[in-house]
């Protein structure tokens, strides 16, 4: 029997990004916030200090700070005559847990949408026409336009500390910068980092193919830096222990390097650890939510009432929550009915590696230094004669050189044995790796729902995936990594190149991104958007879902910009629209 | 770890590793630390290993020993020595594993390990009711019975063609193993042997650095602020582990 506990204003599923955005804002704001986070307690000092942090077996190998599938996992399927098996360990995608959620171990890659990503149904129709969209494809615009979220970009740009060189300020087109992005208020925070060999490489083969490289935005910062919210940090020492790692240098933008200074101390504010949230509680009509259940590290039950619940777990367990607790109708793709779980969506990626006759010391890095391309991503290009939806960003990142996971070897190298061993000691101070990072659309058969088998700790069923790679992201991948591999054919001094396609079906085996998105998406329609444009249940209004769950599908960059401003977004309009009259912000 | 980090005072008579466990490792290294004193003479271990004793002077945390001696002959053809440096035997690749399979990665402490198991597509990954460490139990002692079979031998005393070909069919899913997927072995003995050869020395593989030397690593460095705009120039600083500059967990 759950104890049940004193009633708080919000209460806040997850302790990563968004909640502590959420977590900040609403406190700010007067309102009694509490948020429970299921992993454990973690800060700079000590648990991410560089005397041990740097531990490529631990953290990136043995997964030291994510989840552990024996607690979470969910099972997975490529296609719907399959029967779904659980994800045993990780593999595809690593989500985070612990206070700082994946903000602490992410690499810090800070990009936002084009303007055409968010209306991608309505411009890909306008531009090419009805019948360019393939069936089954289930793409949508977003109900929340760039120019709408531009300021909230601002606001966690800012937040974060992003060094980078801006391409669109107010229009005008910036020198160095990225010529195709939104037009934005003002520039970066701080100016780009320091460039490392194969940035530089890449930035010269680049040039000479005719593309316009420019430097990615990094929430590593480039230069000391004290953020809207007085909290210092660090010039990042470029230690190449960005992803997989906490930054014990106070670099890398995280909720610990930004906001909990300030956060923590916020009366208004506190959060408990090692608190699983199984359920949403709903009153009788079920159209109100009137707290949560939860288990903590003990194993005992309480409910904790609140007046807002506001899901800021990952992705895929915001959507998981829904399903266990009835919020919102869920999706069933063969009456092609219901919301929640539907249009999940991921990235699609690929490589080119790149052996070149110069020591590139690929160990000297950081998680977001890197130059790119993005000629070839959203509508940026002519996509009639291509005949697919969507692209990708092209890039050398110089994130670090771990070598056991970061290491590259010419074609043809034997896996192991003596040609193994000589290849790798003839090229891992001489070779890097020209990503390519895809967008992915969403479909019909693409989803997320409730696994009829496998079970979870508390006996709740799994969440169940269904994914495949379709033939638009294929053509798109292969058509961005034949770009890549241009510009990795005019590198100075190449010696050879490997092109790794992602060819036939998607597999959870080999890690790709932590990109997934999708199950809650956002919109104006009910009948295909699980919450409005303000990220409010259209269901139970006194419910909000944060995260990338909210993206109708994935575009080519990396979500966290669009994460931080999407929660910034919906932050303005629980403060000042919602508290002022509880209720639906979006009448359906 | 503060103490760690500082240069062992040189040891006049070297010490091998031969008695070391990782259990009694790591309390000389507390020793070490809190009475900065030189670990030899606190344990007063110096004796040196005699030549006849075999090149498995480690003391094993999970394998028995026939399985170490099959893991340390498989270990050093999947990374042999050669002329550019030495291979998975002079990394203890073998100790790494050991501690490895003893320890929670082992015992898929993290892993969902709960049924039913169904052999899958490829792209759903692993399926097996094992751990790493019974996967590894079970396929060792069905190679070996292959190698009986085929050859009248144990893999450890094949011909190292003989030990490619074997590991080869294994790779391929060309033996079928009664109690273990070859596959899912071959995949994970190689992963964890290259692990062992390339992570941290304080993890008891890449001794003396041998697989970050081969490669050129310099080990987790904190500071290349000045170093990352001297393109194409080595970087010179010697090789450093998280336990200091003898990086490894046995000073050795």
């Amino acid at each position: 029997m759950a104890t049940k506990l004193p009633s708080v204003d919000v209460v806040l599923v997850g302790f990563g990004w968004t909640a502590s955005i959420l977590g900040h804002e609403l406190a700010e704001a007067g309102l009694q916030v509490l948020a429970l986070e299921r992993g454990i307690y973690r800060d700079t000092v000590p648990d991410f200090a560089t005397t041990h942090i740097q531990d490529e077996l631990k953290y990136a190998v043995r997964n030291s700070m994510f989840e552990d599938p024996k607690r979470e996992t969910l099972t997975f399927r490529n296609s719907m005559e399959q029967t779904a098996l659980p994800m045993r360990h990780l593999g595809s995608f690593r989500p985070g847990s612990g206070v700082g959620g994946a903000g602490v171990h992410w690499n810090g890659q800070t990009w936002r949408f084009l303007p055409t990503d968010f209306k991608i149904r309505s411009e890909t129709e306008s531009r090419y026409g009805k019948n360019f969209i393939p069936a089954g494809m289930t793409i949508q615009d977003w109900g929340v336009t760039y120019e709408e979220l531009e300021p909230y970009y601002d606001k966690f740009e800012y937040l974060c500390g992003v060094s980078g060189q801006a391409g669109n300020v107010q229009g005008e087109i910036q020198a160095g910068g990225n010529p195709f992005e939104g037009p934005r208020s003002r520039g970066y925070p701080l100016p780009p980092l320091l460039r490392s060999a194969g940035t530089v490489l890449f930035d010269k083969a680049a040039r000479d193919v005719g593309f316009k490289p420019f430097a990615c935005p990094a929430a590593n910062t480039s230069a000391a830096y004290t953020n809207p919210l007085g909290v210092q940090m660090g010039p990042c020492t470029y230690c190449g222990y960005c992803e997989w790692f906490g930054c014990g240098n106070y670099s890398k933008a995280s909720p610990q390097s930004t906001i909990l200074p300030v956060l923590l101390k916020n009366k208004n504010f506190s959060y408990r650890t090692r608190c699983d949230v199984t359920k949403v509680n709903l009153d009788a009509s079920g159209k109100r939510a009137t707290g949560v259940t939860y288990v903590d590290g003990q194993g005992r039950e309480f409910e904790q009432p609140a007046e807002l619940v506001i899901l800021c777990a990952f992705a895929q367990h915001n959507v998981h929550l829904m399903l266990l607790s009835g919020i919102g109708r869920k999706y069933d793709p063969q009456a092609n009915t219901g919301v929640v779980g539907r249009n999940y969506a991921y990235q699609i990626t690929s490589s080119v590696d790149v052996f070149v006759d110069e020591l590139m010391n690929p160990f000297m890095g950081a998680g977001a230094l890197g130059q790119a391309i993005d000629e070839f991503n959203g509508d940026n290009f002519d996509h009639g004669p291509e005949g697919f939806v969507g692209g990708g960003y092209i890039a050398l990142w110089t994130t670090g050189g771990r070598p056991i996971l970061q290491n590259h070897v010419p074609e043809g190298t034997p896996k192991w044995g003596e040609g193994w061993k000589k290849a790798m000691a003839q090229n891992y101070l001489k070779s890097a790796s020209i990503a390519t990072h895809g967008s992915v659309m969403s479909y019909r058969d693409s989803y997320l729902d409730l696994d009829p088998t496998y079970r979870d700790i508390y006996g709740n069923p799994l969440l169940r995936l269904t994914f495949d790679f379709h033939d638009n992201e294929h053509k798109m991948s292969r058509f961005i990594t034949d770009k890549a591999t241009l510009i990795a054919k005019a590198l100075p001094k190449l010696r050879s190149y490997k092109v790794n396609q992602r060819d036939g079906h998607y597999s959870i085996v080999p890690y790709q991104t932590t990109h997934n998105t999708g199950g809650a998406a956002m919109g104006d329609d009910p009948s295909t958007s699980a919450v409005n444009r303000y990220l409010q249940s259209w269901d139970v209004p006194n419910v909000f879902v944060m995260g990338a769950s909210v993206f109708p599908q994935n575009a080519g960059y990396n979500p966290t910009g669009t994460v931080g401003a999407l929660t910034y977004w919906a932050a303005d309009a629980i403060r000042n629209r919602y508290l002022k009259n509880p209720g639906p912000l979006v009448q359906a | 770890m503060a103490a760690h980090r500082t240069e062992p005072a040189p040891a006049a008579a070297p010490r091998p590793a031969a008695e070391e466990s990782p259990v009694f490792a790591s309390r000389r290294l507390i020793l070490k630390a809190t009475l900065t004193l030189p670990a030899l003479s606190v344990l007063g271990c110096t004796k040196r290993r005699p030549e006849s004793t075999p090149p498995h002077p480690d003391p094993l945390a999970y394998f028995k020993p026939g399985e170490r001696d099959f893991i340390d002959a498989a270990t050093q053809r999947l990374i042999p020595d050669g002329d550019d440096g030495l291979g998975a035997r002079a990394a203890a690749v073998t100790v790494f594993i050991d501690s490895q399979l003893a320890g929670p990665y082992g015992q898929a402490a993290a892993w969902y390990m709960e049924g039913p198991f169904a052999k899958g597509t490829p792209e759903q990954g692993y399926q097996l009711a094992l751990t790493p460490a019974q996967l590894y139990r079970a396929a060792i002692a069905d190679i070996e019975a292959h190698c009986q079979n085929a050859f009248g031998k144990r893999f450890a005393a094949l011909a190292t063609a003989d030990q490619d070909a074997t590991l080869h069919a294994l790779e391929k899913g060309d033996i079928d193993l009664p109690h273990a997927s070859a596959k899912d072995f071959f995949e994970m003995l190689l992963k964890n042997t290259q692990e062992g050869f390339l992570a941290d020395p304080l993890y008891g593989g890449n001794r003396d650095f041998t697989g970050w030397r081969l490669v050129g690593f310099p080990g987790p460095r904190y500071n290349y602020m000045f170093d990352i705009t001297q393109y194409g120039k080595p970087y010179t600083l010697p090789t450093v582990g998280l336990l200091g500059r003898n990086g490894n967990l046995v000073w050795s």
